[in-house]
C-alpha cells in the first residue's frame, strides 16, 4: 500500500471516528430553556449569596479557630469512614438484591431504601432505640464491651452510614442490572474462575457506578445533620461536625458560620464535579 | 482438537419447563456442524449446556473423550462467540484478544505472537489499541473471532454470530469463516435460525424443532444436499429451502398401467418405481411434497412429461428466474409440522384460506404474466412423499 492511499485510509477513519460521537447542539429550545435557567438559578441563587455574604478578609482567621479545625478534622473522618463503610457493605447487599432471587426481596429493597424518605431526626431516634445504651442491641453490646455508640465519633459515622448507604446501594444495583450477563458468562467460557471473572470483568465494568456510589454517599455523609444530633449529640471535638458547626456557629457568629459553610459548598462541589467529569461524561 | 458428543440430553429449566429432549448428536473431530431451527427451538440450550453456561438436566455431554457434565466452563477448553460479541468495554481490542491467554498464565511474548497472528488473518492489526467502542460491528465481529481462535481450543461454539451485521457483510463473513474453518480445521458448533446460513456452511446440518411432549428436537441431522433432497418429515422439508417446498394432498390412482398422483383436478402421471413400495394403486391419500424447480413452463421444458395447466395469480420477475404463484382446489395441508412451521412466520393455518397455494420457479423468458395461464411440466423423480398423519417422509 503507497503512503498516499493509507493516509487516506487514516483520515476517512479518523472522520469515522468523530461521527460516532454525536454532535450536541449548544443551546436547547426557548420552551426547555426557560424552566432549566429558572430551575438552575434555585441552584445557584444560595451559592452566590454564600459567595456575596462570606467574610473574604477575615477568612483565614475564622477557619483557624478550635470550632472550625475541630469540625473540620471530624467532618472529613467521619465523612470518609462513612463512605468506605456504605462501600464495603452497601455493594454486597446491592449485589444481593440484584443477583439473587429469595422470598422477601422487595421487601428488604423498600427498607434499604428507607433512609432516603424519612426524616433524619426518626432515623436518628431509631438509631437511639436500637443502639442507645438501653437501646436493643445497645445494652447487650454495652454489657459485653462497654462499648456505648450514642455521643460518641463512632456515632457520627454510624449515623452517616445510615443515610447515606441507601445511595451506594441504588447506584451499583443500577449499575450490576444493566451489566449484560453475557459478558461475565463470556469470561467463564474463556477460562475464568469465578474470582477471576469478578475481578477482571464484573468489578471493573460496574466501576463507574461504585465511584458514582462513593461520592454521592460521602457527600451525604458530609452534609448529613439531622440524625447526627439526634443519636450523637452535638460534643465539640467529638461529635460536631461542618453542618452542626455551622448550625451553632449562626447564632453566635454569623461570620464564622459564613466561612464554614462556604468550605462545604467549595469542597463538594469539587469533588462532584471532578468525579463527574471523569466517570459520568464518558458514559 | 476434539469432537462434542450429545447423549441422550435434556434440558428442563427451573425444575418444569422442558426445553430440550432426548438429543443426540455425534460431532466428529474438525466437523463443522450447524444447528438450525426457528427461534425457541433451543438451540442456545444446547450450545450453552456444551459451554457450561446451563447444566445438564439429563443425558451426557462428552467434549473429546471426557463427559463434562460436572466440568467447569473454564475447564472445557472451547471457545464461545455471542450473538452481540460480548467484548470488554473497558479493555482493547488488543487486551480483548489476548484475556484468555492471560488467564492461562501464558508467556508474554506468545500472548503477543498469537493475538498478532490472529489480528493478521482477521485483518485487525490496524484496530488491536482501539477500544471495541470505536469499531463498526463488522469490525467487532472479527475481535470476537479473534477472541475465540487465540486459545486455539478444543471447539469453537458460536451462537448466531452474524446476525448482528447487515446482509451484505454478513455474507461476506459467512465466507470468511468458512475459510477460516478451513484453515484451522478446529471443531465447529455453529447456531443460527437462518436456513440459508446453515446450508451453506455446515458439513453437517442439525434441524432442530420446538419441543413437543418428550419428542426429541432433533429432526434430522445430515449434510445439506441430504438434507435438501431426502428431508425426513414435514418439518425439516418445509424448513430447508426458499421459496420453501409445495405441499399437496394428492390420492394415489391409476391410469391404465401408469400410476397418478390426484389433486384438485390434475392429475400427475409417475413412472414405475417413483412412489415408495406398497403405495402403487393404493388409492391412499399422501402429501405429496414439490420444490418450486421441479416444475417448468411446457415452452422452456419441451415435449413429454406429466404436467398441469395453472392461471398464475401473482409472477415475480427476479430476470434471473421468475417465480409464479397459483392455486389449486384442494384444501391446504395442515400438520402440527407445518403449524410450527407457519408459527414462525407469525401466522397461523387460517391464514392459508381453503385453498393450496403453490410457487413455481421457472424461465424468467416463459414466465405467464398475472391471470394469464400456464402449462407447468412436473419433473416428478424429484417429489417427495409423506404420511398426511406423522408428516414422515413415505
Ligand atoms: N433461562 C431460561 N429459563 C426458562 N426457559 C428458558 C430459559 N432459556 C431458554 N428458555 C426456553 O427454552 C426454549 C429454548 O430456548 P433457546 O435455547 O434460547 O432457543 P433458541 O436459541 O433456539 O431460540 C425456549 O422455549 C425458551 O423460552
Ligand atoms: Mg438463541
Amino acid at each position: 500500500m503507497t503512503e498516499d492511499q493509507d493516509s487516506i485510509r487514516k483520515a476517512s477513519r479518523r472522520r469515522e471516528g468523530r461521527s460516532r460521537t454525536v454532535q450536541r447542539p449548544r443551546r436547547p429550545p426557548a420552551f426547555i430553556a426557560i424552566p432549566a435557567t429558572i430551575g438552575l438559578a434555585l441552584f445557584a441563587l444560595p451559592v452566590l449569596g454564600l459567595l456575596g455574604r462570606a467574610p473574604w478578609s477575615r477568612l483565614a482567621t475564622l477557619l483557624g479557630s478550635d470550632l472550625a479545625l475541630e469540625a473540620l478534622r471530624l467532618s472529613a473522618i467521619s465523612s470518609v469512614s462513612a463512605a468506605v463503610i456504605s462501600l464495603l457493605l452497601g455493594v454486597p447487599v446491592a449485589w444481593t438484591l440484584c443477583r439473587y432471587d429469595f422470598p422477601g426481596r422487595s421487601l428488604l429493597r423498600g427498607l434499604v431504601l428507607l433512609p432516603m424518605v424519612l426524616p433524619p431526626v426518626v432515623g436518628g431516634a431509631a438509631l437511639l432505640f436500637a443502639l442507645g445504651r438501653r437501646g436493643l442491641v445497645g445494652s447487650p453490646l454495652y454489657e459485653a464491651t462497654g462499648l456505648v455508640l450514642p455521643f460518641s465519633t463512632g456515632g457520627v459515622i454510624l449515623a452517616g452510614v445510615f443515610v447515606a448507604m441507601p445511595l451506594m446501594v441504588l447506584t451499583v444495583e443500577g449499575g450490576l442490572r444493566s451489566l449484560d450477563q453475557r459478558f461475565e458468562r463470556a469470561a467463564e467460557t474463556l477460562g475464568a474462575g469465578r474470582w477471576t471473572v469478578l475481578r477482571r470483568v464484573t468489578i471493573p465494568m460496574i466501576a463507574p457506578s461504585v465511584v458514582a456510589g462513593i461520592a454521592l454517599t460521602w457527600a451525604r455523609a458530609l452534609g448529613e445533620f439531622g440524625a447526627t444530633l439526634t443519636f450523637a449529640g452535638n460534643l465539640q471535638g467529638r461529635t460536631q461536625t461542618l453542618p452542626l458547626a455551622v448550625f451553632v456557629a449562626l447564632e453566635s457568629d454569623r461570620d464564622a458560620a459564613l466561612a464554614l459553610s462556604l468550605v462545604m459548598v467549595i469542597v463538594s462541589l469539587a469533588v462532584l464535579v471532578a468525579l463527574r467529569d471523569h466517570w459520568w461524561r464518558s458514559r | 482438537m476434539a469432537g462434542i458428543t450429545f447423549d441422550a440430553v435434556g434440558k428442563i429449566y427451573g425444575g418444569e419447563t422442558r426445553a430440550i429432549a432426548d438429543v443426540s448428536i455425534d460431532i466428529a473431530d474438525g466437523e463443522f456442524v450447524v444447528l438450525v431451527g426457528p427461534s425457541g427451538c433451543g438451540k442456545s440450550t444446547l450450545l450453552r449446556m456444551v459451554a457450561g453456561l446451563e447444566d445438564i438436566t439429563e443425558g451426557k455431554i462428552l467434549i473429546g473423550d471426557r463427559v463434562v457434565n460436572d466440568v467447569a466452563p473454564k475447564d472445557r477448553d472451547i471457545a464461545m462467540v455471542f450473538q452481540n460479541y460480548a467484548l470488554y468495554p473497558h479493555m482493547t481490542v488488543r487486551d480483548n484478544m489476548a484475556f484468555g491467554l492471560k488467564l492461562r498464565k501464558t508467556p508474554k511474548k506468545e500472548i503477543e505472537e498469537r493475538v498478532g497472528e490472529a489480528a493478521r488473518i482477521l485483518e485487525i492489526t490496524d484496530y488491536l489499541d482501539r477500544k471495541p467502542k470505536a469499531l463498526s460491528g463488522g469490525q467487532r465481529q472479527r475481535v470476537a473471532m479473534g477472541r475465540a481462535i487465540v486459545r486455539e481450543p478444543a471447539a469453537f461454539l458460536m451462537d448466531e454470530p452474524l446476525s448482528n451485521l447487515d446482509a451484505k457483510l454478513r455474507v461476506q463473513m459467512r465466507s470468511e469463516l468458512g475459510l477460516l474453518h478451513s484453515r484451522l480445521g478446529t471443531t465447529t458448533l455453529y447456531v443460527t435460525h437462518d436456513q440459508v446460513e446453515a446450508m451453506t456452511m455446515g458439513d453437517r446440518v442439525a434441524v432442530l424443532k420446538a419441543i413437543s411432549d418428550t419428542e426429541s428436537n432433533l429432526q434430522q441431522i445430515a449434510s445439506p444436499r441430504e438434507l435438501y433432497d431426502h428431508p425426513r418429515n414435514l418439518f425439516v422439508a418445509g424448513f430447508i429451502g426458499s421459496p420453501a417446498m409445495n405441499f399437496v394432498y394428492a390420492t394415489v390412482g391409476a391410469d391404465g398401467t401408469a400410476t397418478t398422483l390426484d389433486f384438485g383436478g390434475h392429475s400427475l402421471a409417475v413412472g414405475s418405481g417413483a412412489l415408495p413400495d406398497g403405495l402403487e394403486r393404493s388409492e391412499r391419500e399422501i402429501v405429496v411434497g414439490v420444490r418450486p424447480e421441479a416444475f417448468e413452463i411446457r415452452s422452456a421444458a419441451g415435449a413429454g412429461g406429466s404436467a398441469m395447466t395453472v392461471t398464475a395469480s401473482l409472477v415475480e420477475q427476479l430476470g434471473s428466474e421468475a417465480y409464479v404463484h397459483f392455486a389449486v382446489p384442494v384444501r391446504p395441508v395442515v400438520t402440527a409440522d407445518i403449524e410450527a412451521l407457519l408459527a414462525e412466520e407469525g401466522t397461523d393455518a387460517s391464514a392459508l384460506g381453503d385453498e393450496t397455494k403453490f410457487t413455481a420457479r421457472v424461465n424468467p423468458d416463459h414466465a405467464p404474466r398475472v391471470g394469464q395461464s400456464a402449462e407447468l411440466v412436473v419433473d416428478t423423480t424429484k417429489l417427495h412423499f409423506f404420511d398426511p398423519e406423522t408428516g414422515d417422509a413415505l
